[in-house]
């Protein structure tokens, strides 16, 4: 029922529309090693598309790639039905892209305010200098930005902290604040890298359901790359699992889970 | 209609309170709630307004007159208006605890057949469609937050604002049946119905009317003169009493403004940006505010420190004789001025309390240290003695009269008795109409003439007329050998150390009393980073060998502090165990409002208590615990018994014998 390209209803109610980024035979090489090897999947519009694999097999090289960071040797990128030409990294935050990293990058001498303002850049019209005297529309502009920044704050229960410094902050509300960060931006594909790394059951259950959340309230596609197995076939709509660089799964966390490649990949297999 | 009062023919409910304040003070404040990080303000006006729709809604949805609406969630202005929208149409608000568990849940709204309900937002939801399962009164469900319920099945749940927009929608319709409905409030009818926690048992309805509340509120606003323009933080449990006779009682009696902190964890923050005037905290939060800011201070500069603490024990001798109106030299009236410049004004800004002109505690005794700190910075905290069957006030502390170790002179209209076995007892306007489906409860609590029986033992001062509570009556009683033991007392002198949680002392009927203690994670966790002592979990903190030693510190003190008081000095502590886990509510070990449930936790912990009295070095010891969300688990130590030092511990036994 996924090969299609019309949209379709998922059993909890929500809807998962046509492609809105395609990845066809992707091929990445540094040097003589290849991170990524001839692999193709597609990230459909309004679902929960996560990539798991162990470490080393590629996961957040893909992530990189579809945030454009990374150029592949091989291969084409398809966003909202256009190939991707050579980009810079701005110009994929304008077309509609934000991500978290893997080892959080905030500004740690700033405010948690702050940060998650610096995620409306893409949404500012004026320039420095009006910004800087804040004269005429930037007035407004800030005023409106804002008000976005805050009901993301709201969204993600870290009111508390809001004038808290970055750096004072423990792990978990970090991590969270990258992502008030990213989804300041408004994007309409949110890339997590690892959200829930390093984090005690506690917190990867807040975060799971404030992923849930995001994309339930504003219909935001998300792809994530996680470690913890439970994690993703919980959260996830479909599921890419690649190892070495290959892909070696693709379905929903059932199907995936059922596939013997991928147990032997997690599992390991003997060998004689 | 029954008889009126004459002071206030047509204030006789609630929704007739709002229709007075939003016609004399209109465009004053009568909500505020920081959201999104900005303070919205809702006038008189516009607060009536909104609960005349949302009363509109509930009546498109069918609340009858006499229904009973649970109202469930943190403090918000729109889960006020429920309440008071509720009373509007004829139907008694029933306010939950919203840290209940389903099970507690599924309980009070069986009992009461509520069949509509308020949350808050989605937890609280997914609660109630949780206890639906088995209670199956529940017809509507109103929600405020919309987060994470876009999924769910719309067919009986629905938004708060939809709803409010459906009633207005239905204005033609309602409007005259509205009226009717408000008109035939009576001054007898039912207000509100709270759950009380109790210690013991199931918990029970009580029944309050508009009389009670109304008569409480007016009485306790002249007794504090409490005004129009005052301002407080509604922050505590909506289920309790005291929110709803502060911000529901007083703020329509008076027409003051109730302001909602943004979220449980800005409270701090909040009370600091509201400053209010009137303000009430259990003393848990006193304590708390006072470690975290002597905490603070340990990092200040030397400089700072000095002047902190030069200026502190200046203001102790002074601060409390200054707010009672004693006289005072002028040159200390200048020094004080000065340090009030320097450090009380920053300091009581910092804790949002530069405005406060009525502060109370109650529900735990103070330790008198915390108590005169707070006095001694210029805050006027006094101490209240009260009960949800009383609607709170049976005594309170006037301006001038305030002690650390008193509760106060009865309220205006308040009788007090002390019976043959020290149970106090009372009478007063607030005193509830029942338990409802509880006639047997009721009639063993409040006798035919009125006379509620308080629970606590407790004694009429003579010097001054005040009453002083010794124990809950229940909980004094005697030990093997016949002296009186009250072990809230002597739990209650140990948790006055800033190191000390909590403190669970046996003894009835036993030769000696022996202590679990908890300690606090923040004061000895400070304690211990200062001091170089490494630990994981509070589990190894609290069986380390230098912990140990300074909690056997300060139960020797308190020992020689209870051997001074003749009546008492045989509740001294033998021996004393810390206790592996923090005693919590979750795993039924306190109330909801943080009381040891004695019985409880002697049942539970029994092996430990027998080690207690034993002899034995050490015990070994597994207990079941309760994750927050309902998971279970299983804690395992090996805890550490000590003996403690007791003052004249022979002559007064060998004298008996």
């Amino acid at each position: 029922m996924l090969d299609g390209g019309e949209s379709f209803t998922t059993p909890d109610g929500r809807t998962i529309g046509g492609v809105l980024m395609e990845m066809k035979h992707i091929t990445l090489r540094f040097g003589g090693v290849t991170a990524i090897s001839d692999i193709s999947f597609d990230i459909r519009e309004g679902e929960i598309r996560a990539i798991i694999g162990p470490n080393g097999a590629g996961k957040s090289s893909m992530l990189n790639v579809i945030s454009g960071f990374y150029k592949p040797q091989e291969g084409e990128v398809f966003f909202r039905g256009e190939k991707r030409g050579p980009v810079k990294p701005y110009q994929v935050a304008r077309e509609g892209i934000a991500r978290t990293f893997q080892n959080i990058a905030l500004f740690e001498g700033m405010t948690v305010l702050d940060n998650v303002m610096t995620g409306r850049i893409t949404h500012m019209r004026t320039g420095l200098w009006r910004q800087a005297l804040w004269w005429g529309p930037a007035q407004a502009e800030e005023v409106e930005n804002r008000a976005q920044v805050e009901r993301i704050i709201d969204f993600l229960e870290i009111q508390a902290i809001r004038k808290t410094p970055v750096g004072r902050l423990p792990y978990g509300l970090k991590k969270r604040v990258e992502l008030a960060r990213a989804l300041a931006a408004e994007p309409k594909l949110l890339l997590l890298d690892e959200p829930m790394a390093g984090m005690n059951v506690e917190e990867k259950e807040d975060m799971s359901r404030f992923i849930l959340d995001v994309n339930d309230e504003f219909g935001t596609t998300i792809a994530l790359i996680e470690h913890d197995m439970g994690v993703v076939m919980d959260l996830s709509d479909r599921v890419v699992v690649m190892d070495y660089g290959k892909k070696i799964g693709d379905g929903t966390p059932d199907e995936v889970r059922a596939n013997q490649d991928v147990i032997d990949a997690y599992l390991g297999v003997a060998h004689d | 209609m029954p008889d009126k009062s004459p002071q206030a023919a047509e204030l006789i409910s609630i929704p007739a309170l709002l229709a007075r304040n939003a016609r004399k003070y209109g465009a004053q404040p009568a909500y505020r709630e920081k959201e999104f990080g900005i303070w919205q303000c809702w006038t008189w006006i516009e607060a009536a307004e909104e609960i005349r729709a949302l009363a509109l809604g509930f009546l498109a949805l069918g609340v009858e007159k006499g229904d009973y609406v649970a109202v469930i969630g943190r403090n918000r202005p729109a889960l006020y208006w429920s309440m008071v929208a509720a009373q509007k149409v004829g139907a008694i608000p029933v306010p939950l605890y919203q840290d209940a568990s389903a099970e507690e849940m599924a309980y009070v709204l069986e009992h009461c057949g509520a069949r509509f309900a308020v949350c808050g937002d989605q937890e609280q939801v997914d609660k109630v469609i949780e206890v639906q399962e088995t209670v199956h009164g529940i017809e509507h469900l109103l929600y405020l937050d919309p987060r994470g319920l876009r999924k769910y099945d719309h067919s009986r749940l629905h938004a708060m604002r939809e709803v409010m927009t459906e009633g207005r929608a239905a204005q033609g319709r309602l409007e005259g049946e509205l009226k009717a409905r408000e008109a035939a409030l009576g001054y007898d009818d039912t207000c509100v119905m709270l759950y009380t926690s109790g210690t013991t048992g199931k918990p029970k309805g009580v029944v309050l009317s508009n009389r009670n509340i109304i008569e409480t509120s007016k009485a306790s606003s002249e007794f504090d003169r409490l005004r129009a323009g005052d301002e407080v933080l509604a922050y505590l449990p909506m289920a309790w009493v005291g929110d709803f006779i502060f911000s529901i009682g007083q703020a329509y009696w008076n027409g003051f403004c109730v302001n909602c902190p943004e979220s449980p964890e800005t409270m701090y923050e909040n009370l600091h940006e509201i400053a209010p005037t009137y303000f009430f905290a259990p003393p848990r939060y006193f304590e708390e505010r006072l470690t975290i800011l002597m905490i603070r201070m340990e990092d200040a500069s030397r400089f700072k420190r000095w002047l902190f603490h030069t200026c502190l024990n200046f203001a102790k001798r002074v601060g409390p004789k200054i707010l009672d109106g004693e006289p005072v030299s002028a040159w200390d009236r200048v020094r004080y001025r000065i340090g009030d410049i320097l450090v009380y004004g920053p300091v009581r800004s910092r804790i949002g309390m530069s405005r406060v002109r009525v502060g109370y505690t109650a529900g735990e005794a103070i330790g008198p240290e915390i108590f005169e700190f707070y006095r001694a910075l210029g805050v006027n905290l006094k101490q209240l003695y009260g009960q949800t069957e009383a609607s709170v006030f049976i005594t309170q502390q006037p301006d001038n009269e305030v002690r650390a170790d008193t509760v106060g002179v009865p309220s205006p209209g308040v009788e007090l008795r002390i019976a043959e076995s020290g149970e106090v007892f009372y009478r007063s306007p607030g005193v509830f109409v029942e338990y409802y489906k509880n006639p047997d409860s009721t009639a063993s609590t409040k006798d035919p003439d009125g006379w509620v029986a308080t629970g606590d033992a407790g004694f009429i001062e003579e010097s001054s007329g005040h009453l002083r509570i010794i124990d809950r009556a229940k909980d004094v009683g005697k030990m093997a050998d016949g002296s009186l033991f009250a072990p809230k007392y002597v739990e209650n002198k140990l948790k006055f150390y800033p190191n000390i949680l909590e403190a669970v002392v046996f003894g009835s009927g036993r030769d000696k009393c022996c202590a679990f203690i908890n300690i606090d994670l923040t004061a000895v966790g400070n304690w211990a980073e200062r001091n170089n002592i490494a630990y994981g979990s509070y589990q190894e903190l609290a069986q380390h060998p230098q912990v140990y030693a300074m909690v056997q510190e300060h139960v020797e003190e308190v020992n020689a502090g209870i051997a001074e008081d003749e009546m008492l000095s045989g509740c001294q502590i033998h021996r004393f165990l810390i206790l592996h886990k923090e005693l919590d509510a979750d795993d039924g070990e306190l109330t909801r409002t943080r009381k040891v449930r004695r019985g409880l936790i002697a049942e539970k912990y029994d092996d430990l208590v027998t080690a207690l009295y034993d002899g034995s070095g050490e015990i070994y010891t597994e207990t079941e615990v309760t994750y927050e969300d309902g998971r279970k688990g299983k804690i395992r130590a090996t805890l550490e018994i000590r003996d403690v030092a007791v003052v004249g511990a022979d002559e007064p036994k060998m004298a008996a014998e």
